[in-house]
């Protein structure tokens, strides 16, 4: 077997047992990896409508065939079930080195069901897999967590788990790897805490072969140069020298950087929570996921309080979260936050947003400050991140209404309407009003708010790979159609969607053809994910979902962009959408047509 | 004489020069099969590879009963005759430095050979970390790096 291991391990967590499986390779061919398979595996295997935090939700972690090779950035593996917070498809995608591991220990993914009644951990060691108790790692945060478990297990072994918060299943909490990597949204840490699952542990001795080594080299030569020359991703690029941070002056620039919940679309503070500020006053040094030679991640100093020391610093995202939709501008305690939610599992685009709604719900009275337990709650306050984000990961006080995420809270006071998201999960941080692209790409995205399923940042803003208008809705039906279909084969293959800046499909194409020894065009190679996504649509209308979810905040849709290019627009979504369900093949209402489907040979559950 | 340097400060812990020197020298990925290994101290921010330094006077030489182990006086390496070797792992135990491993899996010993001049872990590396060259300088840059171990660690 090249690429894939061909294995794949079954957890009962209900009866404890533990089985092994050949991967059905049909399907392997179809969806290849990662998100795409893992969609298909629980797609085939649960009933979309069962509520996500129940026994009949499935947990799936899936790898993809280069996962462990060298292929650039190819280390990445993806947490797959019914998502807690959207009701719809859940998958997230991590790098790190557990899914290397994993696939080191001979697996291409692991599949749980049911619901252990202890709490428990996997631990795989190549051929011995067994369930071992996990009582006394209840109640540990992802640090400490980690931490023992290398230490009753093997020494290099690698850890995914959640924290406390995925134990109190907030509905927004993470599946945590290296203690600091996450498969960050939907809530598929609460998945793993429902099922009182505190962790997977995998080492493993063998090697990952592919199935063409001459071509296999040749494509991902190709493809590492590109990436060196690129000047987002390679050496000296953005990422590299700033972080994804990088981006927040480019889109404040663009007065498309939403600020405080989305009441303006430019922050006055920026500069000091901008990836040069942080690499000036904070950067310790980069690190990479395993095989990645870009290298965004960043290692931080915090100076100061009880997280004194060296630590993970904030994504683009957690920076603006917690910073420009809060009002705030104070880099350090933006730095804490980020990292409490990396200690107790909890992803910080939901945490920041979720305040940030909640402080304007403080600020227009619908929340009182008994609610908060007699403290305000203001746009600004940098002091309230922290504590905020510490009480919702153990769910106390007040901090047990943010742990629903901003929709139910807002919902809870009566004004769903102040809440930035789609499908109950918060957009990130680009405004849909000043890049009509993005507005498309949220509304449609299959799991709800998301910048990660179809990033028309890129062309819009950054130029890549050409440079379109953000303020035009003609062609961003197709672009993102391409963006889509595109990245649902960047995320099978567990590669990092960031190699996209500098590889297109040709080249990723190139290099899945020599892991797997697919005789696929192209065209075929695109073809998967568009499969992937018609896939998880359907999951979603057979979940319950209708053209009404595809839709976007009232704010977004009516309240004009104040300042800078966009001033007076609104996110024209009536008009692009229509041409986004046509672009796709779908009726007006949104539904893969049976022609469609057959085409993508996708089969209908009846 | 040229060997390979390493720069722990500019490593950004990918481990793609593990991947790149076991797909050259064995048939797959394998970090357990790397002849250069890297060691993360998450603590302090720090990750080290190491690799064989080519001793001047190599322990793992002199242990080697069956005389698998030879120095090239002329470019400096330390080369295994995986033919002679019985396995035996003296050399294992005997380098100072954990740079010898040995592979359960291929039943052989695990040493970097430095690719005949063109070490595949240094092209694989953007960053940095490990360059091939020349060795004058190189205890200037040894009291640079110790420093920094030392700033690091007094931190914690």
């Amino acid at each position: 077997m090249r690429g894939w291991t061909g294995k794949l391990i079954r957890v009962n967590l209900s009866t404890q047992s533990i089985k092994l499986e050949d991967l059905n390779m049909d399907d392997a061919k179809k969806y290849i990896g990662g998100r795409g398979l893992g969609s298909k595996i629980l797609y085939d295997e649960i009933d979309p409508k069962i509520d996500a935090l129940s026994e009949e939700n499935k947990l799936i972690f899936m790898t993809g065939p280069m996962t462990g090779t060298y292929a650039s950035c190819a280390g990445r593996f993806n947490v797959i079930a019914k998502a807690p917070l959207t009701g719809t498809i859940g998958a997230a995608n991590s790098g790190g080195h557990f899914g290397p591991e994993l696939k080191f220990a001979g697996y291409d993914g692991i599949i749980f069901e049911g619901k252990s009644e202890k709490p428990v951990y996997l631990y795989i060691n190549d051929d011995e897999i067994e369930l071992k108790d996990a009582s006394h790692l209840w109640g540990k945060n992802v640090f400490e967590t980690t931490d023992a478990l290398v230490e009753e297990t093997s020494e290099g072994a690698r850890v995914a788990c959640i924290g406390t918060a995925g134990e109190k299943q907030v509905l927004f909490s993470t599946v945590m790897n290296d203690k600091d990597r996450a498969a960050g949204r939907s809530g598929l840490g609460a998945v793993m805490g429902y099922k009182n699952l505190k962790a997977v542990v995998a080492k493993g001795t063998n090697s990952i072969g592919v199935a063409d080594n001459t071509a296999f080299q040749k494509a991902v030569l190709d493809a590492r140069n590109k990436i060196r020359k690129d000047p987002i991703s390679g050496i000296g690029g953005g990422l590299a020298t700033y972080g994804t941070q990088v981006l927040a002056n480019i889109l404040n620039e663009a007065h498309s950087f939403p600020t405080r919940n989305s009441q303006d679309t430019v922050f006055e503070g920026t500069e000091n929570i901008s990836g040069e500020y942080l690499t000036e006053n904070y950067l310790v040094r980069n690190k990479a996921c395993f095989a990645c030679n870009i290298g965004c991640g960043r290692v931080i100093k915090i100076p100061d309080g009880k997280y004194k020391g060296i630590v993970a610093g904030p994504e683009y995202e957690a920076g603006w979260s917690f910073g420009a939709a809060c009002g705030v501008d104070n880099m350090n305690e933006i730095d804490k936050a980020n990292h409490v939610c990396n200690m107790y599992g909890m992803d910080p685009i939901t945490m920041g947003s979720t305040i940030a709604c909640a402080m304007e719900l403080y600020e227009k009275g619908y929340i009182t400050k008994e609610d908060l337990g007699g403290k305000e709650l203001k746009f600004g306050d940098a002091n309230s991140l922290l504590e905020w984000t510490e009480k919702t990961a153990v769910r106390d006080g007040f901090g047990d209404i943010l742990a629903l995420g901003s929709y139910r809270m807002a919902e809870n006071y009566g004004h769903p309407e102040l809440s930035m998201s789609v499908k109950k999960q918060e957009m990130p941080a680009y405004d849909g009003r000043a890049i009509q692209g993005m507005a498309l790409s949220y509304a449609t995205s299959n799991r709800g708010g998301c910048h990660v399923r179809g990033y028309l940042t890129s062309p819009e803003i950054l130029g890549v790979p050409e440079k379109t208008d953000p303020l035009v809705t003609e062609g961003k039906a197709d672009l993102l159609k391409i963006f889509q279909d595109l990245t649902g084969l960047v995320d099978s293959s567990d590669i990092c969607l960031f190699t996209t800046f500098a590889l297109g499909l040709p080249e990723i194409s190139a290099m899945l053809r020599g892991a797997t020894g697919l005789d696929y065009s192209d065209e075929d190679m695109l073809k998967v994910g568009e499969r992937i996504w018609n896939l998880e649509k359907m999951f979603n209308l057979e979940a319950g979902l209708s053209k009404e979810d595809d839709m976007l905040p009232p704010r977004i849709l009516n309240e004009p962009v104040k300042s800078g290019p966009a001033k007076g627009k609104v996110a024209e979504l009536d008009v692009m959408l229509e041409e986004y369900y046509q672009t796709r093949g779908w009726t007006e209402d949104g539904l893969p047509t049976e022609e469609k489907l057959k085409e993508l040979a996708i089969n209908k559950r009846l | 004489m040229k060997g390979i340097v390493i720069s722990p400060e500019k490593c950004t812990d990918c481990r793609l020069c593990e991947l790149a020197c076991s797909y050259t020298k064995t048939d797959g990925f394998n970090p357990k099969d790397s002849a250069i290994s890297v060691l993360s101290f998450d603590e302090v921010g720090l990750q080290v590879p190491m690799t064989c330094l080519q001793c001047e006077d190599p322990h793992c030489m002199t242990v080697c009963t069956v005389n698998a182990i030879t120095k090239d006086e002329k470019t400096g390496l330390v080369k295994v005759d995986h033919d002679k070797c019985i396995g035996c792992k003296m050399c294992v135990s005997a380098c100072p430095f954990g740079n010898m491993t040995y592979s359960p899996r291929l039943k052989q010993v695990i040493k970097c050979d430095l690719c005949e001049g063109t070490p595949q872990c240094v092209a694989i590396c953007d960053t940095g970390a490990l360059e091939f060259k020349e060795l004058d300088g190189f205890l200037k840059k040894k009291q640079y790096i110790a420093g920094q171990f030392k700033e690091a660690f007094e931190e914690v």
